[in-house]
């Protein structure tokens, strides 16, 4: 049933993806002052809120587990946190292309992606600690206390490191140019993205939760021959 | 009332321990020495130059050289089980994670102290002109260090390669609260007049210290009973 | 009257894998129970969770009518427990304000008398042979008097002096009316001092009862019956 969904969720946000494809290069015009590299806008920012999102409903399983006690709500939480973290990756990759292109210079401490920066390594700590744990249940619960720092610290990160930018300005990471909103066309393929990614998350979180249910069940599998020998 | 008692009675513990043996001491007050000389040669910093950095070199010292420091502060229950000792007793694993970074508290102020002195030495830094301020700030920020120190030190007291990932986990999660520290003492250095957005930084402190000293007291039981 | 100890349905689970299942046991105020079953049956896991180091998934623990966390039984684990470089005396003081005894200087220096480490009281434990840890370990155990203790196999790599001196305590602490559970691979020091037997095998309890005559001249009789 679980295979099924997943595979369906893939299936329509490759469709959509497509779609999306052609619409921003068949379709669109350049941006009057970006040009063509205005496009990864529509990669760069859905990739940034899906890995947010992501990181909060995780928090909302771990917070779940610690309540429930089951295990399916750490795979749950653990496989999001996965799936978040490579958007995140996505996100700051493209937003460094996109800084190349511009400014000529990869790196800009432009509160958003340094922001973005901090919230990959307190998940990657989060991997990073799981990995260290054999035991499913101590895993699943110091996984959650951290998860659960992790995102209340993640709400202070955005806060201070945007405090320090405006008393230390630097070159600002905003593809809207000429101030004001995004164009309608330009919006619509924005949010039509955001969703074939968000399609594509769900469908690996799927993926990864039903990989963490096998490897619970060869854990278990594997204590009970030891105690049986 | 209990929990406060039996908090101090685990940081009184602590402090006998390491008064005795210095063993967390030495090591952070000279690593703390090495990166202060290390420094110098790095950047060769003017009067001018050491007052802008000043404030920054400082917190990079404290949380570095701090490690050493909470790095011990659940590993040192592991011999003999006395971590388990400890936690069938009737202190509340709450009290366990309080005593714990009061500890570390006293043993961070102590380095840091002992680091502003050099640090004055070396880069010729007035740092008693604003010292009332400058000891809130650095009890604030040394506070935030040393709870996070003791909650993640608990979190991975029993880990794998765990003074390899505390460092990891540990600092991303200390970057408000540094940040914060860094703008405060670079301003009372630099013997600046605060502007109304810097007391932004000391709120920042605040609730940093608040918030996780919150959520410290309500994980306890999740962090330390398996 | 309450019960000392009352478990009823526990299950563990480390992930998937039950530790234990659905343990249902009694033990009343006064008795020594010996838990006994192979490596891995259970023994460590369900003192454990009578100590409130360990969480359990389903069921209900409680030790006379309060949960383990709230019931503060004495525990003596695998390890002794006490602080390499604090002293004899400063580790007995530490523990004895723990445990809010009444004199705590009193009661450390008495302990100290009772288990002869009277003239090491300001050594550092590190210092101190193997035996003299394992009857600091003792003092330390049975220092405040307590009502329920949890001792895990608690004669395994002890010597005689302090044999004899736990199997003392043990016999005191049962007169004063406490409660004792204690697993153990010795069946026949268990068979001696224990009132009643229970025997864990896999995670299940497989039996638990009154210590017989007969189980006393045969200590190995349990196991031969539930294998």
């Amino acid at each position: 049933m679980r295979d099924k969904l997943a595979i369906g969720l893939a299936a329509a946000a490759a469709g959509l993806l497509a779609n999306n494809l052609y619409q921003m290069f068949m379709v669109l015009p350049d941006e009057a002052l970006q040009g063509a590299i205005y496009r990864i806008l529509f990669f760069h920012a859905p990739a940034a809120m899906v890995g947010m999102i992501g990181y909060f409903v995780a928090l909302t399983f771990s917070v779940l587990y610690l309540t429930s006690k089951n295990l399916i709500h750490d795979s749950l939480a653990a496989s999001i946190v996965e799936v978040s973290l490579v958007f995140s990756v996505v996100n700051l990759v493209t937003g460094s292309i996109w800084a190349r292109i511009i400014w000529g210079i990869w790196w800009t401490w432009d509160y958003r992606l340094t922001s973005a920066l901090v919230c990959v390594l307190i998940f990657f700590g989060y991997l990073v600690m799981r990995r260290a744990i054999d035991e499913p249940t101590q895993r699943a619960r110091l996984s959650s206390a951290l998860c659960i720092f992790g995102c209340v610290d993640v709400v202070i990160v955005w806060k201070s490191i945007e405090w320090f930018r405006n008393q230390h300005p630097g070159p600002v990471l905003d593809f809207r140019t000429g101030g004001g909103k995004m164009d309608p066309a330009y919006a619509h393929v924005f949010w039509m993205n955001f969703v074939a990614i968000l399609l594509m998350a769900t469908a690996l979180v799927l993926v990864r939760t039903r990989q963490e249910a096998t490897s619970r069940e060869i854990d278990s599998l594997r204590r009970l021959a030891h105690t049986a020998a | 009332m209990k929990t406060v008692k039996h908090a101090l009675l685990i940081a009184r513990k602590d402090l006998a321990v390491e008064l005795r043996t210095k063993e967390s001491l030495n090591a952070a007050g000279a690593f703390s020495i090495v990166i202060l000389l290390l420094f110098s040669f790095a950047f060769d910093p003017d009067p001018e130059q050491v007052k802008e950095i000043g404030g920054g070199l400082l917190w990079l010292v404290f949380a570095f050289a701090g490690a050493l420091v909470f790095n011990r502060s659940f590993a040192r229950e592991l011999p003999n089980d006395c971590l388990d000792t400890l936690l069938a007793s009737p202190l509340s694993p709450a009290s366990l994670l309080t005593g714990k970074a009061l500890a570390n508290f006293v043993m961070l102020l102590a380095m840091e102290l002992v680091s502003i002195v050099i640090f004055g030495i070396f880069f010729n830094v007035n740092w008693t002109r604003h010292i009332g301020e400058l000891s809130l700030v650095f009890a604030l920020g040394t506070w935030g260090i040393s709870m996070l120190g003791a909650v993640f030190g608990a979190l991975t007291v029993n880990l794998r390669l765990r003074e390899l990932m505390l460092p990891i986990i540990i600092y991303p999660l200390l970057i408000p609260l540094l940040i914060a520290a860094i703008e405060l003492t670079k301003l009372l250095l630099a013997n600046q007049p605060p502007s109304p957005s810097d007391f932004l930084w000391a709120k920042i402190l605040i609730v940093f210290d608040v918030v996780f000293t919150a959520l410290a007291m309500m994980l306890a039981d999740t962090i330390l009973v398996n | 009257m309450t019960r000392a100890i009352d478990l009823a349905g526990v299950w563990k689970f480390y992930g998937d894998y039950a530790a234990l299942r659905d343990v249902t046991l009694t033990v009343e105020q006064g008795d020594c129970c010996a838990l006994l079953g192979r490596n891995g049956a259970g023994k460590t896991t369900l003192l454990r969770i009578l100590a409130g180091l360990s969480s359990f998934e389903r069921g209900r623990t409680h030790l006379f009518g309060s949960s383990p966390r709230q019931a503060h039984a004495a525990f003596l684990g695998h390890g002794i427990g006490v602080y390499e470089d604090l002293s004899a005396r400063e580790n007995l003081l530490f523990f004895g304000r723990l445990a809010e005894v009444p004199d705590p200087d009193r009661t450390a220096a008495e302990w100290l008398e009772r288990v002869g480490l009277a003239n090491a009281s300001d050594m550092l434990v590190r210092q101190f042979s193997r035996g003299m840890r394992q009857r600091l370990a003792l003092a330390r155990t049975f220092l405040h008097l307590p009502k329920i203790l949890l001792l895990d196999e608690p004669f395994t790599s002890l010597d005689d002096r302090a044999i004899t001196m736990l199997s003392e305590l043990i016999v005191e602490s049962r007169r004063r009316g406490a409660t004792i559970v204690l697993s153990t691979h010795q069946l026949r020091e268990a068979m001696v001092i224990a009132s009643h037997v229970a025997l864990i095998e896999n995670g299940r309890l497989r039996h638990a009862g009154e210590r017989t005559e007969t189980m006393l001249d045969d200590p190995g009789l349990l196991y031969r019956l539930h294998s």
